[in-house]
């Protein structure tokens, strides 16, 4: 799952939705993989006003990735700052969590990724 | 017409196999009504594209390996969720093989995850929901069998064959008119469909489409549904038809 997928989910648990620790969530033990994939600045720009920005710092962060800006870059400064738009794309669509967990802020839930794919399933007793 | 994903790979012993419903979804997504208001809809902004119950992947790779012709913009993102984790497997292969061969109108699929309808979202992130749900009526829903291992995919190198019924039995047993599960996912839009966002949903002649749409219609002044396409009429119905669900907020304000 790409790194950008995590800006979009929260926790499963209906719940913890109201709550702003459910989100993002925090990745834990992530092994990472990368894929090269060609830069499209188009791609990243008109990604950019969808993004939760704080959530991607956090998210950056927590990867060990090279810290963000603390404000998001308007679409100009985005065209013209080709190291984040480089950093950006590596990050968000050439990075791919393979192994690991996704940890709910709120209620501590993990979920475990295997293969690439997270289970939000959840037990019996937390839906 | 566009080309189907291939989805040669799948086991259709435990992932539901592409089928006159999932055809249906590719026709309504790639019909000239669709592709215009999707074009309109979405000018900017690269939008988020979910499928909920992906299964083989056929009907999200295909958004995926043809955004540019049915958004404008190959700057579309995809992602999918199923119960099934072979489900979700089989649809990051079926992905990946579409946009092989597709490189010329491609977006940007995201991944699939394990997940219960449009729980792991965050509220208001989707754009456009796609959904061929469990729709057959049943006298019950599947019960999961007690030795379930089929969940986890490290686990799950040979899922019994009870796991294959239980799994199969998720991809169309609908209980009560077929709707037990499109209802839990109907109740959910509001709360998961971004202000622009709009949703597929395939419905059967048993699962009472009108009311199912005058329903969605009662959410508010500024929900609106439309019979997108319809598989053709048998004894007066039609027998399998996709809605089109969104918000139209400039005629209410």
């Amino acid at each position: 799952m790409k790194i950008l997928s995590i800006n979009f989910l929260s926790c499963a648990i209906k719940a913890c939705k109201s709550s702003s620790d459910s989100f993002p969530l925090h990745a834990k033990d992530a092994e990472l993989v990368q894929d090269e994939i060609e830069l499209n600045p188009d791609m990243i720009i008109n990604v950019l006003p969808r993004l939760d920005w704080a959530a991607l710092r956090t998210t950056s962060s927590e990867l060990g990735f090279p810290q963000l800006p603390e404000q998001p870059p308007t679409p100009f400064e985005l065209k013209a700052d080709e190291t984040l738009l480089k950093d950006l794309h590596h990050l968000l669509l050439e990075t791919q969590i393979s192994e690991g967990k996704l940890v709910c802020g709120n209620c501590g839930h993990e979920y475990a990724i295997k293969e690439g794919i997270a289970n939000f399933l959840l037990p019996s007793h937390l839906v | 017409m566009l080309p189907t994903p291939d989805t040669s790979h799948v086991p259709y012993e435990r992932v539901y196999e592409p089928a006159e419903d999932s055809y249906l979804l590719l026709d309504t997504l790639s019909s000239e009504t669709e592709k215009t208001f999707l074009h309109e809809a979405f000018p900017d902004a690269a939008p988020l594209v979910v499928e909920v119950g992906t299964g083989s992947g056929v009907v999200i790779s295909f958004v995926h390996a043809h955004a540019k012709t049915i958004f404008g913009s190959s700057q579309v993102l995809t992602a999918g969720v199923d119960m099934n984790a072979f489900a979700c497997r089989a649809t990051v292969a079926t992905a990946a093989k579409a946009q092989l061969d597709n490189p010329d109108s491609y977006g940007m699929y995201l991944g699939s995850c394990m997940g219960d309808l449009t729980a792991p979202w965050r509220d208001g992130a989707i754009d456009v929901l796609i959904f061929n749900p469990p729709y057959v009526p049943t006298p019950e829903m599947p019960a999961r069998p007690e030795a379930f291992t089929a969940d986890d995919l490290a686990d799950a190198a040979k899922p019994s064959f009870d796991d294959d019924s239980y799994l199969l039995a998720l991809s169309y047993a609908g209980g009560r008119d077929g709707m037990e599960t499109t209802d839990r996912l109907v109740e959910s839009l509001p709360r998961i469909l971004s202000r622009r966002g709009c949703a597929y949903l395939l419905l059967c002649a048993q699962n009472k489409p009108d009311e199912v749409r005058r329903r969605i219609e009662g959410f508010g002044p500024e929900w609106r549904t439309l019979m997108a396409r319809s598989s053709g009429k048998q004894a007066g119905w039609e027998k399998l038809q996709v809605v089109r669900i969104w918000r139209d907020f400039a005629a209410v304000e």
